[in-house]
């Protein structure tokens, strides 16, 4: 029984130009505890997928059930169940990170103790006890990182949405997330959907990989099904096979950014 | 469910607002220095009202601190657009209405406050009016305030950058202020500009004040100032819940 199944979901903007595209039709089944990378160039409809999926954004076009909820007729019941952190984050950085990560376990109507409960238990998990009562400009990138998906996590989603969780991240920072993402799956059962334009991080991270491009899904696969299928052998770059599949290269930054 | 909501959101933004005290106290500059600069030309005239000139003049700059704050209380949201606060909000299970009225809780309490604040200013300039008269006044302000902070919310959801959204509002805002008769009484002009200023609410409301502050409450005005008042506050939180509903933001 998967926990997301789309089928069809598309998403038009009325622009001065005309009616933009941005996803034409995606298909996507995921299984529980899987984690599953968005890969596409930028622009290919990643992040527009994931807010129609999280309610924040209604589809112009086909349907899909997340967590045993319909998107279109019951997206209170989608917000309870799934977690999603932006690309931008979503932390005032006046507040402390403690305010914040109690403040986000209120609006996921947990009572107050248990909310205070949850912070001290997440803080823990994360590696953010000792920043708890700092303001959350005063983090490292690592830390903000660290904190936006704490928030994602408060109502121990059945399903973590991340939007390009590691860019802007130092290499350290990255492996340290991947490896909190694994840990969630791992420990807790939690299913993942990452979006990324980073091909070794798809490559080190995901079960399963759908490549969008141009608004629709190109390609699926386990990685290695993926090279195998469309470059004759699996010990091929996912560069190299991205290339087979779009066409062209996936981004401006394809390799995981230097530390400075 | 909606209480729990709209408290959580109103102490939020109460805190936010708590740490900027600049903010608290800025905002009564400009009709405080109306009141110490504009006032005392006043007394004197002839105004063509019942009352004296203060009681003419405070509903107006009461109403002028709502419009002129509260039409610019969606810059917050802007800002909190660009951090992802918004929609990390609007992500989770809390109700849409919250995530508005908590937002226009907190700006109805710190106009309230600073309008009590500029009548007690003015009681010491000189002003003398009834106390239900005064407190009806307030009650205008906090209604007109849920409006025009609605309104602000609105469209600072819908426009991309500070840059588009000052000058809208200072476009609308501007024309009302003139239009209302905040300052003088629109009877003293023209029957046209009279006539034309009863095509914004405000002029409803300003009138409604002045007859409380002279202790007239069951007067025309009065019933047209709460009808507009409160169908003008409907219309802006229905219009205001529903960007925060399906905002692309």
């Amino acid at each position: 029984m998967p926990i997301i199944s789309a089928s069809g979901l598309a998403r038009t903007f009325t622009a001065r130009t005309g009616p933009v595209h941005a996803v034409r039709s995606v298909d996507l089944t995921v299984m529980p505890g899987e984690i599953v990378g968005l890969l596409g160039p930028n622009g290919a409809g990643k992040t527009t997928t994931l807010r129609m999926l999280t309610t924040l954004l209604a589809p112009t076009g086909g349907a899909a059930t997340v967590a045993g909820c319909d998107l279109a007729a019951d997206p209170a019941g989608v917000r309870g169940k799934c977690g999603y952190v932006a690309q931008s984050g979503g932390v005032d950085p006046q507040v402390t990170v403690r305010e914040e990560l109690v403040t986000q376990g209120r609006l996921y109507r947990l009572s107050k103790a248990d909310a205070i409960a949850r912070t001290a238990e997440l803080a823990g998990q994360l590696g953010l006890g000792g920043l708890l009562d700092r303001r959350t400009a005063a983090l490292s990138g690592g830390q903000r990182r660290r904190l936006d998906i704490a928030m994602g996590l408060t109502h121990r989603p059945a399903v973590l949405f991340l939007d390009e969780p590691t860019t802007g991240l130092d290499p350290g920072s990255r492996e340290d997330l991947w490896a909190l993402v694994r840990g969630l799956r791992d420990d807790f059962g939690t299913t993942v959907v990452l979006t990324t334009h980073y091909l070794d991080e798809a490559d080190a991270l995901a079960d399963r990989l759908v490549v969008v491009d141009g608004g629709r899904v190109v390609a699926e696969g386990a990685p290695a099904a993926l090279k195998t299928e469309h470059t004759g052998s699996p010990d091929a770059s996912l560069h190299d096979t991205f290339l087979a599949i779009t066409g062209r290269a996936p981004a401006a930054a394809d390799t995981a950014p230097l530390a400075v | 469910m909606l209480l729990h909501d709209t408290s959580l959101i109103f102490g939020r933004y109460v805190r936010q607002t708590l740490r900027s005290r600049f903010q608290i106290l800025f905002g009564i500059l400009m009709p405080l220095l109306y009141l110490l600069f504009f006032g005392p030309l006043l007394t004197g005239l002839p105004l063509g009202s019942t009352g004296d000139s203060w009681q003419v003049l405070v509903p107006g700059l009461l109403l002028q601190l709502s419009l002129f704050g509260a039409s610019f209380a969606g810059f917050s949201i802007i800002i909190e657009k660009s951090t992802g606060v918004v929609e990390r909000m609007r992500v989770t299970p809390v109700s849409r209405l919250a995530l508005l009225l908590g937002r226009v809780l907190r700006d109805t309490l710190l106009f309230t406050f600073q309008a009590v604040l500029l009548v007690l200013a003015a009681l010491v300039m000189g002003l003398r009016a009834p106390l239900p008269g005064v407190l009806i006044g307030f009650a205008f302000v906090g209604l007109l305030t849920v409006s025009l902070a609605s309104l602000s919310y609105a469209l600072a959801m819908k426009v991309r950058t500070p840059q588009e959204f000052g000058p809208v509002v200072n476009s609308l805002t501007m024309p009302s202020m003139l239009l209302s008769g905040l300052m003088l009484p629109m009877t003293l002009g023209p029957v046209w500009l009279d006539v034309l200023s009863h095509f914004t609410p405000f002029r409803y409301l300003v009138d409604a004040v002045r007859d409380a502050y002279t202790g007239r409450y069951a007067t025309a005005h009065m019933l047209y100032g709460v009808l507009v008042a409160l169908a003008f506050a409907l219309l802006a939180v229905t219009a205001g819940t529903r960007v925060f509903r399906r905002a692309g933001a």
